[in-house]
């Protein structure tokens, strides 16, 4: 079952270290996951290691999922390419879109996680 | 070499040291950035490798065909550069945006509205007796600030970590929310109406209701308290603040509870900006022609109108033909939409490393890193200039060499 869920993005440590090294392994690995309460995770029936869908009114995105340090309902998706499918466009006038707080939906899948050229649309 | 200049985070921390290509006493990022790393090898258009000169004449007669160019990124260069990027997007009649619109911008309007009541990291250091990180992870994003200025800094009067108490203020227990003496974890959207109730409280009214935010009321009292009782307080601010619910309308309303405690005590509220020349990318253009951000050249002179103007607005409205991208990656970090438009305009980028807008771009042009391979000026996050160096030798062009070709080529063709 699905779950209704509120998405924030931001920095981490691992996303930084290799924010110069886009077209890397280590790259793909620190911004294709996302983190979900212990709860959520639980609930979705997921196990580390799977993968989960996330929707929102601007698109979806395929990540894996982990356990991270999020209250019950938000899930955190580190700045990239992968959190910028379902990030908001709207500005609302000031130019800067809505890259905390989109509401969404997140499901298990197994459907695969796309490489980066393939979320750009490039390969 | 010593006192090495580090051109990563806002922090710009200035005591690196250089010995055999290796880097010393700077954080895991600070190290990333000096490390060898995957190069651009040569300019190329469309893919084949072309001289510099011709690279660069390519991109000139894109900008000048062009009817509305869109020139975007300079967070992560020098001054020397940015200026001659803001020259080149008037010549051209462009949009002249950096990446502080998706980063710290919503900060730059309520400044225009209410002003800062700002300090320097020093006077921190020095100082703070009170230090609140509100949606901002510097362990993450800025890692040596809390070392250097913020939280276990020894200052000339707060002395070490036991005199200073440090607050964490945010949606998620961070890695920052681990060093704090109080973790305050709110709703995500609700940043304004806390910041609204803190406000009531400082002015000696009484909250009617339970909770605000996901915050107990009795928790907000005793924020409240510990603020006024600050000899010198700080709110750091973060993108937990400028990128939620409020945007802009959050930071006017916290410049304003600032305000208010300034009658009582001293406080002060900053950004903790990100890249580490991103404060110049908007210092330079104010300077030179009077707005940090969303500027547009196309009637002759320059308009600033965030809603018509930033990168993101521009590309999802469709309202730009070309776009010359430096030092940033908007290929990465703008949602979907604007990158779909990104991919069918002729793409110029202007970077040391090959990342995702690379992959979209008709010209690229290799460039020196600043700081490692060439030097110039720019601003630390509190707006103090630095000069970072040049270490090594290069046989890449610096930004400022390729830009001053390219003004000269744009001049060249539109007199
Ligand atoms: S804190 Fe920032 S400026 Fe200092 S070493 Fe780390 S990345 Fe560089």
């Amino acid at each position: 079952m699905p779950i209704e869920v509120e998405i924030i993005t931001g920095r981490t440590i691992d996303q930084g270290k290799t924010v110069e090294e886009k077209l890397t392994e280590e790259y793909f690995k620190a911004v294709s996951y996302c983190e979900l309460n212990e709860e959520d995770f639980r609930s979705l029936g997921l196990k580390e290691g799977d993968r989960v869908k996330i929707k929102t009114e601007f698109g979806e995105v395929v990540v894996f999922a982990k356990v991270g340090s999020v209250p019950k309902g938000v899930v955190f998706i580190p700045i990239g390419p992968y959190a910028n499918q379902i990030t908001s466009d709207d500005t609302d006038g000031t130019g800067m879109p809505l890259f905390k707080g989109v509401k969404g939906v997140v499901e298990r899948t197994e459907e695969n996680v796309k490489s980066i050229k393939e979320i750009l649309g490039v390969e | 070499m010593e006192n090495v200049v580090c051109t990563f985070c806002g922090s710009v921390c200035d005591d690196g040291v250089f010995e055999d290509g290796d880097v010393r006493k700077l954080c895991a990022l600070g190290k990333s950035k000096f490390s060898k790393k995957e190069r651009i090898k040569a300019p190329m258009i469309d893919g084949k490798e072309v001289s510099y000169e011709e690279a660069i004449e390519k991109a000139a007669e894109i900008l000048v065909e062009a009817k509305r160019p869109l020139l975007y990124g300079w967070a992560s260069t020098v001054n020397e550069a940015i200026r001659l990027g803001v020259l080149i997007a008037e010549k051209v009649g462009g949009i002249y945006d950096q990446c502080a619109s998706v980063c710290h911008a919503p900060g730059t309007l309520a400044l225009i509205e209410e002003g800062v009541p700002g300090g320097t990291l020093g006077s921190v250091k020095n100082r703070a007796d009170v230090v609140i990180f509100w949606g901002a992870n510097p362990v993450e994003a800025h890692p040596r600030h809390p070392t250097r200025y913020s939280v276990m800094a020894k200052g000339l009067l707060i002395k070490d970590r036991k005199n200073r108490k440090v607050v964490v203020i945010d949606v998620r227990e961070t890695k920052t929310a681990k060093l704090a003496d109080i973790f305050v974890q709110i709703k995500p959207g609700y940043d304004y109406a806390i910041i609204s109730a803190l406000r009531a409280i400082v002015k000696g009214e009484k909250i009617e209701a339970d909770e605000v935010g996901g915050v107990p009321v009795e928790k907000l009292y005793e924020l409240a308290e510990l603020m006024m009782n600050a000899k010198y307080g700080v709110i750091f601010y973060g993108l937990g603040v400028t990128q939620s619910r409020g945007r802009d309308r959050n930071v006017e309303n916290a410049i304003k509870l600032v305000q208010q405690l300034n009658r009582k005590t001293r406080w002060v509220i900053w950004p903790m900006r990100g890249h580490y020349n991103v404060v110049g990318a908007g210092e330079v253009p104010a300077w030179e022609v009077g707005y940090q951000f969303a500027i547009d050249f196309s009637r002759g002179y320059p308009r600033f109108s965030p809603a018509e103007f930033t990168a993101v607005e521009a590309l999802v409205r469709r309202d730009c033909d070309a776009a010359l991208i430096i030092a940033s990656d908007p290929a990465a970090h703008f949602p979907r939409k604007a990158v779909e438009h990104l991919k069918k305009i002729p793409v110029i980028q202007i970077d040391p490393h090959p990342n995702l807008t690379t992959l979209l771009s008709n010209v690229v042009i290799p460039s020196a890193i600043a700081g490692l391979e060439a030097e110039g000026s720019v601003y630390r996050m509190d707006g103090i200039v630095l000069r970072v160096k040049k270490l090594v030798e290069t046989e890449y062009w610096s930004d400022v060499q390729i830009l001053e070709k390219m003004y000269e080529e744009v001049v060249k063709k539109v007199g």
